[in-house]
């Protein structure tokens, strides 16, 4: 009987095809978009997964996250080391700058200031050149996004991607590009600059204190929390875990931006958008097929056999429907030149599916209202 | 398709009737605007027999067949259908027992239009529960024995009006029922595609003590009926075979006067006095050369 049910769909093609292409439309916005958004969150908080080997941040008790710290003075970083169950601590700059390409255009970038001994701070995959290069003079690695669109150079050929061995300008300074590693983009899609803490204070003549954090390392069998507790009261600065850290984050980034509010509101439209539509189709979809219903009802059919036909169908419309949206998603976050990337997780697979499945539920259960409250005796009319 | 090879005795088949209505009223809405569709019907329908309802527009003759299909409950009275009283079951046996029982022929065919002839045949055996290759088998046997095997997988868009009756009758038969129920099975379509299909129902819709019940306006079918019940605002008025009450039925208007014909079976109400052709003729064993019966030879089916 499923078979007939499904037949009965796939004939009426203009309904089929309108409940389909509708599905799809909204399971493509309730995937892209939460994956989007995701991307974007995932970017604020980059630079603490990208310094995965630090255990604890240590930071000035008035920093909100991790693009909002405050400069401290390079004396705390002994106060941390001191703390016991601290293996090691290393300071980290983040900041600001000003980069002149070999062309002459200038472009913002962020700088990351890392331990000149450990460089405990910088990218772990490079795509060119040597991180431990950045212990030459003048040395810089970029990241490799910037460097292939922010930072590109203009040549007679056309744009040209920054690379090993160009030369930059910062804050009138020299600087030698000296490799290019992978790192993960910032929110604000920034080209990123790493160089040694102590170029820092070279690039950055003006500022006195240039410590933004002090990346810790636990010793072995302690609690982290416990520790960042300590080294908190020990030096009158904050410290947290990586994890909480990530968290105050991204906390902060949703509080202090309307982004939620945006998203939010854009998967809510497509949500109300394509149960309206699929459940408008789907009614009148049923509504053309009453008497056929009827006429299956009269011969014997009983309600659970309907009701499971009317199922069948439903649950093929959000199947095909769901696919091609969520393939178009994809298809969506893979376009070459994609600012901002998606990160489609089975969470976001599992919510976007379950919206769709409830649109579908409720769209069949009007339906079997129809056919339930169906008179079989009305086939016996013209 | 085994459609059986012949009438059970007279004796036994007047003893089980297929279908047996007592006192049958049905009333839609309530209070002034109330419509009493049956006003207490009495009738009969033996196993074998091919039953005509006749009787102008609103006489109820929709309403008594969907109460004897058991689609329909009377408002009083009581209906036994193949020795089952369809209001003491409950939806989902009730809704067996058709599938098991009874098939239907529309008078717009209703035939699925996203399904293949041989497809639509299945749908009963497939209601049942039988196994799709079966069903598609018995189905393709059903086609065959309407004359229309070479159409199994033809689109019921792409036959003609006589050719989809025939499909529908196959759909009616496939599942061996003991009740057919056919409403206005010609109304749509010409004269001689009308008794083609009237031909086919006569050779195959009554044998193995099959029960044929056809509601009709078209007089030019009358001849092919065993009993023809005559209805009016609710009421059967008469009873009789074709010839006994021809004259009186053209045009199947349901016209009063003229030989009043058999009274229907137990009708205690109005005032017509008793027909000199009623008892006999409609306790009557149907398929014999009973008295009265008209002209009524087998024919072939052709296309």
């Amino acid at each position: 009987m499923y078979q007939i049910a499904l037949k009965m769909l796939l004939a009426n093609r203009g309904k089929y095809l309108g409940m389909v292409l509708s599905l799809a439309f909204t399971s493509l916005i309730m995937t892209q978009q939460p994956a989007v958004f995701a991307s974007i969150l995932t970017r604020t908080y980059g630079l603490i997964d990208d310094i995965a080997i630090a255990d604890i941040w240590v930071m000035d008790p008035q920093a909100q996250s991790v693009d909002e710290s405050k400069a401290m003075p390079d004396t705390r970083l002994s106060l941390v080391r001191s703390v016991s169950g601290v293996e090691w601590a290393v300071p980290l700059h983040k900041g600001q700058l000003k980069v002149r390409l070999p062309d002459g255009n200038t472009v913002g970038c962020g700088l990351i200031g890392v331990d000149d001994v450990s460089l405990i701070g910088a990218p772990g995959v490079m795509r060119s050149g040597s991180m431990a290069d950045l212990r030459m003079s003048d040395a810089v690695v970029v990241d490799a996004e910037g460097a292939s669109k922010r930072l590109a150079v203009q040549t007679d050929h056309g744009l040209r991607p920054l690379a090993v061995g160009d030369g930059l300008e910062v804050n009138d300074r020299r600087a030698v590009v000296v490799g290019v590693a992978n790192a993960t983009p910032t929110f604000q899609s920034q080209p990123i600059l790493y160089t040694t803490f102590s170029r820092v204070k070279v690039f950055n003549k003006s500022e006195r204190k240039v410590m933004s954090f002090v990346l810790v390392k636990a010793q072995p069998g302690q609690d982290h929390r416990a520790l960042a507790a300590r080294i908190a009261s020990e030096t009158g600065l904050n410290a947290l875990t990586a994890d909480d850290f990530r968290a105050r984050t991204l906390k902060h980034f949703i509080k202090r931006t309307a982004i939620i509010m945006h998203f939010g509101t854009t998967i809510l439209m497509s949500f109300c958008i394509g149960a309206v539509v699929t459940g408008l189709m789907f009614h009148n979809f049923t509504q053309d097929a009453l008497r056929h219903f009827g006429v299956l009802k009269a011969m014997g059919t009983d309600d659970r056999t309907l009701l499971l036909m009317i199922l069948s169908q439903a649950l093929l419309v959000a199947g095909t429907g769901f696919g091609i949206g969520v393939g178009m998603a994809m298809i969506m976050g893979n376009l070459p030149g994609d600012p901002m990337g998606m990160r489609l997780s089975p969470l976001i697979l599992a919510v976007g599916g379950g919206a769709v499945l409830s649109i579908t539920l409720v769209s069949a259960a009007l339906s079997i209202r129809q056919v339930l409250r169906l008179e079989p005796a009305v086939v016996f009319k013209q | 398709m085994d459609i059986g090879t012949g009438a059970a005795s007279a004796g036994s088949m007047a003893d089980d009737p297929a279908v047996v209505c007592a006192g049958l009223r049905k009333c839609y809405g309530e209070g002034a605007t109330a419509v009493h569709a049956l006003r207490g019907v009495d009738l009969t329908v033996q196993r074998g027999e091919l039953l005509m309802l006749v009787g102008p527009s609103g006489c109820g003759k929709t309403t008594l067949i969907s109460v004897m299909a058991g689609i329909l409950d009377p408002t009083e009275g009581n209906c036994r259908i193949l020795g089952q009283d369809m209001t003491t079951l409950a939806p989902r046996p009730r809704a067996a027992f058709r599938a098991r029982s009874i098939g239907f022929v529309f008078q717009a065919y209703n035939l699925n239009p996203a399904l293949t002839a041989a497809e639509n045949v299945s749908v009963p055996l497939r209601i049942c529960g039988a196994p799709l290759r079966e069903a598609m088998r018995k189905a393709e046997a059903a086609l065959d024995l309407v004359g229309l095997g070479d159409k199994a997988e033809s689109a019921p868009g792409d036959l003609s009006g006589g050719q989809q009756q025939r499909v529908a009758i196959a759909r009616a038969l496939v599942h061996q029922p003991q009740l057919i129920v056919c409403d206005e099975p010609t109304s749509a379509l010409d004269h001689a595609n009308g008794q083609r299909v009237m031909e086919l129902l006569r050779r195959v819709g009554t044998v193995d003590g099959r029960a044929l019940v056809i509601v009709t306006h078209d007089a030019r079918i009358f001849e092919f009926a065993d009993r023809i019940a005559e209805l009016d605002d609710g009421r059967v008025t008469r009873v009789g075979t074709p010839a006994a009450l021809a004259g009186p039925l053209e045009g199947a208007a349901g016209l009063h006067g003229g030989d009043p014909g058999a009274k229907p079976d137990g009708d205690n109400h109005g005032d017509r006095p008793p027909a000199h052709v009623g008892h006999e003729e409609h306790q009557a064993p149907p398929g014999g050369n009973g008295a009265g019966t008209s002209a009524r030879m087998p024919r072939c089916c052709t296309d």
